[in-house]
């Protein structure tokens, strides 16, 4: 929803080739860059120093071919998990549609910048109460007010349905959407984005307290794109692709205490300070990441 | 904006020698030039006229600000690097941002690495020049949050040091840590929060642009990502110089003035004698530096607006109209503690702040402390104003502490007010060019 991802190949090449060339100019110009020892200004010496036509012959085929299947193994796994929890919901078995709920979202919550690319569908199924009209508000949430605070499946199976409708469409979208570097770069970020505002303040999962199974499929969705740039990005900024993985690494040792058998514990659970720390750590892991541009060239 | 100097390729002047004409006309050009206006203009070959001697080389590299030294050839820009850290002495600007931050990391390379990159980031926050070198490429954030972009340096100053915290055994520097720098004891009447207390490092940032101070703060804090985070900020204003064109000693919230017993920041052997630090007080990389006391102080400003003027002025030992003493006429006249009135009565009460915070007048401490207010007490309906209370000294103990421990037994003042916040941290001397904060002790 947040940017656009299908831009035609031949014009990016050509916008890639044409800042290419400023930041040739730039660094003429431009003789004094020996400071930044931080991680943020590391990466950023390197984009200017760096040889700018490693920007320009970077190849991304095999990155996005991956990433692509990456996302379609994701989707099935999220149509399979989804219509578990519906068929439970249907069923008016309502610990079992509780047990479903949070486990089947992670499949979503890992390639969310995807669905959000691909109009209506993120508001179709991820929307909260108060994001949309009332009389539009479906999907997910819609059934987890049902579950957790009205604790009734009563009158939700319309709902239900048309949730295993949308996710089914995202499937069959996914086939054809287009991707390339800047989708995955700006998508990682995003990913972040979307824990740093809504997940870590506990918003995200207000009747069913489940903000940590989205929190960390968010960080893995993200990181299966750091994975993917990676090569690319130790051939840019070998600094900078090391600094991520360690933070990478920094924010799993946080949440690894949260964990609760194959879940989770509830984010009601977590002190003031535990979340306060969460949050600084991805916003430590965040900045770094958002320099993954620098291997898109200048 | 001693950037117009190194723009024009002009031999810098330390003394702060007048901007002659040719460096004035690139005033005009300065910092309203982004990268690519500059690359457009290439062609023109006017510019280099307009420039004078540096042509575009030499503005893009101001530009690009890397620290070519600090000169202070403008009122509005104060040399971060020199002897002593500014912001000390600095007069006080009309705002100031405090941030302490806590270290996350647990390397001393890796805080060294900090203490590099915050001494780059400050030469450019006080220059007025952009952070970073990437701030024109479309595809990453910029290394400068731009919100002062086009601004000039407002006087910003950042003063930088670290607490008692800092020397525990994180970093193996515990046998480092001055015997000076200690937590503050208990006083009477305290009421502190820990959500204002403590922190491994302090950047007092003031500026005569609250936006400029902010700035500074928040680009410090993006840089400390993964390294340190803030712990608690508190920021604070004065009135402005625009307000008061004469610069005479600011008043508090409760209307009264505000340092009028300071010693005389520009008499050098009075600061030697009450601020800095010799090598002979302690460690070496202490030498130039002082130690800094930072209390937050609540002032229960409805239960002082309901007292009459003379409570008020007994209160302070002052009048509130001028600032002198109880029975003097001018504000710096001597507080004369031993004047009493004809039943022998002292005129100005001896439990009033003015005579308890001036003893026998031989301990003194460079205060430079703002108003604060930061929105409601929900609790009460009522404001969360008070000061900033800001000291600098030789030794808290026999400064700070000797003096707050006599107001915090009988201040008439703590009627009016409680300390919610409290830090002591031990400021760094100066930053050589070419060096960085707090060099002597980890390097």
């Amino acid at each position: 929803m947040k940017f656009t991802y299908a831009v035609p190949a031949g014009l990016l090449a050509a916008s890639i080739l044409f800042t290419g060339c400023a930041s040739n100019n730039n660094s003429n110009s431009n003789t004094s860059n020996n400071n930044s020892t931080n991680a943020a200004a590391n990466s950023t010496t390197a984009t200017n120093t760096s040889d700018t036509t490693a920007a320009t012959t970077a190849d991304f085929t095999s990155a996005v071919e991956q990433y692509r299947t990456y996302v379609i193994e994701q989707c099935d796994e999220f149509v399979k998990q989804t219509e578990n929890f519906t068929n439970a919901v249907k069923e008016a078995k309502i610990e079992d549609a509780k047990a479903l709920y949070a486990p089947a979202r992670m499949y979503y919550e890992r390639i969310e910048p995807i669905a959000e690319a691909l109009g209506d569908l993120d508001p179709n199924i991820d929307a909260r109460e108060n994001d949309v009209d009332a009389a539009e508000w479906r999907g997910f949430h819609k059934l987890e007010k049902a579950l957790w605070q009205d604790n009734t499946t009563k009158d939700m199976t319309e709902v239900a349905d048309q949730l295993l409708k949308d996710a089914q469409l995202l499937r069959a979208k996914v086939e054809t959407v287009e991707i390339d570097a800047n989708l995955l770069v700006t998508g990682a970020v995003e990913l972040l984005n979307e824990v740093s505002s809504s997940k870590v303040t506990g918003e995200e999962e207000r009747y069913s307290h489940t903000d940590l199974y989205d929190f960390v499929a968010n960080v893995e969705g993200a990181q299966k794109i750091y994975e993917l740039l990676k090569p690319e990005l130790a051939k840019k900024d070998a600094e900078l692709e090391k600094t991520i993985g360690e933070r990478f690494t920094a924010l799993q040792a946080e949440l690894a205490p949260f964990k609760s058998g194959d879940g989770y514990v509830s984010y009601e659970a977590l002190k003031e300070e535990d979340v306060r720390k969460l949050s600084q750590n991805l916003d430590a892991l965040a900045e770094p990441l958002s320099n993954m541009g620098t291997i898109l060239g200048v | 904006m001693n950037i117009h100097n190194k723009s024009t390729g002009l031999p810098a002047n330390a003394e702060g020698a007048p901007i002659n004409e040719e460096s004035k006309s690139s005033l005009v050009l300065d910092k309203k030039l982004s990268r690519r206006d500059m690359l457009r203009l290439t062609g023109a070959t006017s510019l280099g006229l307009l420039l004078g001697g540096g042509g575009v080389g030499g503005i893009m590299a101001a530009r690009n600000a890397v620290a070519e030294p600090t000169v202070a050839s403008d009122a509005d820009s104060i040399p971060f690097y020199g002897s002593h850290q500014a912001g000390i002495l600095t007069p006080a600007q009309n705002f100031i941002y405090f941030a302490a931050f806590d270290l996350t990391t647990t390397k001393l390379s890796d805080v060294k690495k900090l203490m590099q990159a915050w001494t780059t980031a400050a030469a450019s926050l006080t220059t007025g020049s952009l952070i970073g070198d990437v701030n024109d490429n479309p595809n990453l954030p910029p290394s400068d949050t731009g919100e002062v972009d086009g601004l000039n340096p407002s006087r910003c100053t950042l003063t930088f040091g670290v607490g008692p915290s800092f020397f525990d055994n994180r970093f193996g520097l515990s046998s480092k840590r001055p015997t000076l720098l200690a937590d503050l004891p208990a006083f009477t009447g305290d009421n502190l929060d820990p959500k204002w207390c403590g922190g491994d490092i302090c950047v007092q940032a003031c500026a005569d642009d609250l936006q400029v101070a902010f700035h500074a703060i928040r680009n410090l804090a993006r840089i400390a990502r993964g390294t340190a985070v803030l712990r608690w900020t508190q920021e604070g204003f004065q009135r402005t110089g625009t307000a008061d064109p004469k610069g005479t000693t600011p008043r508090n919230l409760m209307g009264f003035k505000d340092g009028t017993g300071n010693p005389d920041a520009t008499n050098e052997a009075e600061m030697n004698e009450v601020v800095w630090n010799s090598s002979s007080d302690g460690p070496s990389w202490m030498s130039g530096g002082t130690y800094m006391a930072v209390r937050r102080v609540r002032f229960r400003i409805e239960v002082w607006d309901r007292s009459s003027l003379s409570d008020q002025e007994a209160t302070f030992g002052r009048y509130r109209h001028n600032g002198a003493p109880i029975g003097a006429k001018d504000e710096f006249d001597d507080l004369n503690l031993k004047a009493a009135d004809a039943s022998g009565k002292p005129v100005i009460p001896p439990d009033s702040h003015s005579a308890l915070a001036h003893g026998d007048g031989t301990v003194k401490m460079l205060r430079r402390s703002y108003s604060i207010s930061s929105g409601l007490d929900i609790a009460t309906g009522q404001l969360d104003a008070g000061l900033l209370f800001i000291s600098f000294q030789r030794d808290l103990m026999k400064q700070f502490v000797a003096i707050q421990q006599r107001l915090s037994k009988s201040d008439r003042l703590n009627e009016y007010m409680t300390h919610t916040g409290s830090a002591v941290f031990a400021c760094f001397p100066g930053i050589r060019k070419g060096g960085y904060i707090g060099e002597a002790l980890l390097g």
